[in-house]
């Protein structure tokens, strides 16, 4: 039991240090909710003429249809931006006290985690305030919406775990590159700018097994209470926690030998 | 150590370790590369339907969007150069440096070298790719080479952007913050559509005045038009004014930097 205590209180620990970071900084809050709102206006706005294309019929129209994709990325980069954090701990030597103070190292990769879903719902929360005022439409019912929501804020552990995998292994800023690009480039080779039918070529047949996709395509049908590839998204969401969670492991596991 | 000689000295050795540094590190300059060119395919790929749109210009979106791994080489510059220079910081680099008869001017413009150089070798890479995947450049020769110097003003001037940066805020993080922020301004430019195809106001209002939109019309003119001299003045003029506002910000930045120092 107080073994259990220490761990818990480890998560609790290094989670809230690192919002209270986060909250305190504005040169790291500030980025984290301009990106994906700026990138929602930039989306719904810039583009809002592809809604004109012919085949493009997403009832709730482009605004919303884009809202989703911003959602996701938000949530993801939440993750992403802590990896950042935690290679920042690692160059000014707080992540080495750390990786001595805490018994339990499992405590901090979840920490680090749980501080990541907090940045998330955050900056989710804001982005939607911000699409609500812009026109979006939820047609889904309160069920539906709350599973899209959900949905994007599991997403961002993939987002985290990935992050801190890369964050452990290199412990240096300079591979911030390689935490966010790996994921931007899975973001945008999903239906980002048109359903998925309207995409040809290669670019098709890569979204089609992309699991970005899937939560995208479920993200889109729960928005507007239609049948998506919903359950696939908790699949994604299960299986890719379970694989980035032994990448990060054992990213974990070099931090202690480096 | 006053004088130019003495400055074109310490610029060699603080651009020479800049460089150096950058090509010792494989995990920043092979995304900054790849990055850019994968984004080209990929949203060319993404956006393919746009050509379909009444009033997109008649050329295929690929060579429309190979502006897009100039700009975002620019972007990689400010993040590079200010992330690196931040390490300085952090690690206490800039701090014994301080006690040197380093001039500021020196370790800024070193810097800026290093970012220039990459920018240079960013280039090549990106009009490679874009020749492989079937664009041709309109304004021929002439056309790259103007190309290449619009890419070295640009990583001069998002380069110190991110030397500011690095400098008011001493933390790699707080740098790295600045990706998603150009990039944003990337996107609220001209960078996906043309002016005259976004249909909602204040976006276009925003591509209108927004700096980068006149720096993607310059290049891209060259890609697909051919020699637009009016829309080359143009994009040269902000590209100088903001490489003039970035060496002037980086400056003040270098100066408070130093008084705490």
């Amino acid at each position: 039991m107080t073994r259990r205590r220490g761990w818990t209180s480890a998560v609790a620990g290094i989670a809230s240090r690192q919002t209270r970071v986060l909250l305190k900084s504005p040169a790291l809050l500030i980025p984290s909710l301009l990106f994906p709102m700026l990138f929602f206006a930039a989306l719904a706005g810039g583009l809002a003429e592809l809604a004109r294309v012919p085949g493009f019929d997403y009832p709730a129209g482009y605004t919303s249809f884009q809202f989703v994709f911003v959602l996701f990325q938000a949530s993801m980069f939440g993750g992403v931006f802590t990896g950042f954090a935690a290679a920042r701990d690692f160059e000014s030597g707080f992540a080495r006290r750390l990786l001595l103070a805490v018994p339990h190292r499992s405590a901090i990769l979840v920490g680090y985690v749980v501080s990541a879903m907090v940045r998330a719902a955050i900056i989710m929360a804001f982005v939607t305030v911000v699409a609500l005022l812009a026109g979006l439409d939820l047609i889904g019912s309160p069920l539906d919406v709350g599973l899209l929501f959900a949905l994007a804020l599991l997403s961002n552990i993939l987002g985290s775990l990935w992050a801190l995998g890369i964050a452990l292994r290199f412990r240096t800023m300079n591979v911030a590159p390689l935490m966010q690009v790996p994921f931007f480039v899975l973001l945008f080779l999903a239906p980002v700018y048109v359903p998925l039918d309207l995409l040809s070529g290669w670019i098709r047949e890569i979204a089609d097994v992309n699991p970005v996709t899937f939560l995208l395509e479920a993200g889109r049908a729960l928005l507007v209470g239609e049948a998506g590839p919903v359950g696939t998204a908790w699949l994604v969401i299960l299986i890719g926690g379970i694989i980035l969670g032994i990448w990060s492991l054992a990213a974990l596991r070099s931090a202690e030998r480096g | 150590m006053n004088g130019s000689p003495a400055l074109a000295l310490q610029v060699g050795a603080i651009g020479w370790r800049s460089v150096r540094r950058t090509l010792r590190q494989p995990a920043t300059i092979i995304p900054a590369i790849a990055f850019p060119i994968i984004m080209l395919f990929v949203t060319s790929a993404g956006l393919r339907a746009s050509e379909s749109l009444p009033g997109f210009p008649s050329v295929s979106y690929f060579d429309f969007a190979l502006v897009i791994t100039f700009m975002q080489g620019a972007i990689f510059a400010t993040a590079g150069a200010g992330t690196d220079l931040a390490a300085d910081i952090e690690s206490g680099f800039l701090d014994r440096l301080a006690l040197t008869p380093m001039s500021g001017a020196g370790l800024v413009i070193g810097q800026l070298g290093g970012a220039v150089v990459f920018g240079v070798l960013q280039a090549t890479f990106y009009l490679a790719a874009g020749l492989i995947g079937g664009a041709t450049i309109a304004a021929g020769v002439g056309g790259v080479l103007m190309i290449y110097a619009m890419v070295i003003v640009m990583a001069i001037g998002f380069g110190a952007i991110g030397i500011a940066a690095a400098l008011r805020t001493g933390s790699g993080e707080a740098v790295q913050g600045l990706f998603p922020i150009m990039f944003t301004l990337l996107f609220l430019s001209t960078v996906n559509l043309p002016l005259d195809l976004i249909p909602v106001d204040w976006f276009r209002w925003i591509a209108t005045v927004n700096p980068i939109s006149f720096l993607i019309d310059a290049i891209r003119s060259l890609i697909i038009t051919g020699w637009e001299p009016s829309v080359l003045l143009v994009g040269f003029a902000v590209a100088l004014g903001i490489m003039v506002l970035g060496v002037a910000l980086a400056a003040v930045a270098l100066r408070g930097r130093l008084l705490r120092t």
